[in-house]
């Protein structure tokens, strides 16, 4: 288990206390997901659906490459790496 | 009321110009509320723009916008550096007036838009622009009634 970094965007920070970036340890991306909500239970709505999957429109980022083109939630986390996770924002 | 600087005014014109006839994205920040600045009595709401940050739009499209990802995280990166927080997003309209759009409305309610941003929009269908700016109405908590849709003063602060 490493302690990683993970970022937060203006818009997560309310659910998490309004700090920018939290510490959580895990050894993949989806611990780290899984120790955020359990550290900030206010983020688990806006981040993850009813049956407890990463909403589609959540974008993770894992030292800015998009986890969809490594190992999704598998890729593996080292001390020192850091997770950012962000909204899609669109409209027409 | 989204008030801005003229600077701030002419960017994201040039920006809608620029990318036109796609749509124009971009991101509007102020002064963070942690950043301990702001004696100047202004509620979080109507802080002034500071920074426009013009972001490639990755849909790519005249009719939808999409913040390219990577560059949303590097402005709250480059954001959180200068002591700035995003307070809101920009984008063009090529076709229809300056006022938020069904889309709009759709995305704009989705969890994780918060409903305290400016949602400001440049109309250039027309040949000639304008800006309004649009936020949550009090109370309303999101767009997916359109009543809950207020229209919000541009103010030029400089
Ligand atoms: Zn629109």
């Amino acid at each position: 288990m490493s302690e990683i970094s993970v970022r937060l965007p203006t818009v997560l920070r309310p659910q998490a206390n309004g700090q920018s970036s939290v510490n959580v340890t895990g050894s993949t991306v989806g611990e780290v997901v899984d120790g955020l909500v359990a550290d900030y239970p206010d983020l688990e709505s806006n981040l993850l659906d009813d049956g407890g999957a990463v909403r589609k429109f959540i974008n993770i980022y894992l030292n800015d490459e998009d986890i969809r083109f490594l190992e999704k939630l598998e890729t593996p986390v080292v001390q020192g790496d850091e997770v950012a996770i962000l909204p899609a924002v669109a409209g027409g | 009321m989204l008030s801005l600087s003229r600077q701030s005014w002419l960017e994201i014109l040039a920006e809608a110009w620029k990318v036109y006839p796609l749509e124009a994205c971009g991101l509007l920040m102020a002064e963070s509320a942690r950043s301990g600045q702001s004696s100047s009595g202004q509620t979080g709401l109507d802080k002034p723009i500071k920074v426009f940050r013009p972001i490639h739009n990755a849909a790519q499209s005249s009719r939808i916008f999409q913040l390219d990802p990577m560059e949303y995280m590097k402005a709250e990166r480059a954001a959180d550096d200068a002591g700035l927080e995003v307070v809101g997003v920009m984008h063009s309209h090529t076709h229809t007036a300056a006022y938020p759009s069904p889309t709009d409305v759709a995305e704009a309610t989705k969890p994780l838009v918060p409903p305290t941003w400016h949602w400001a929009i440049v109309s250039l269908a027309w040949g000639y622009p304008e800006l309004r700016s649009f936020r949550v109405a009090e109370g309303q908590g999101d767009w997916s009634t359109r009543s809950g849709i207020a229209e919000e003063r541009v103010w030029l602060n400089g």
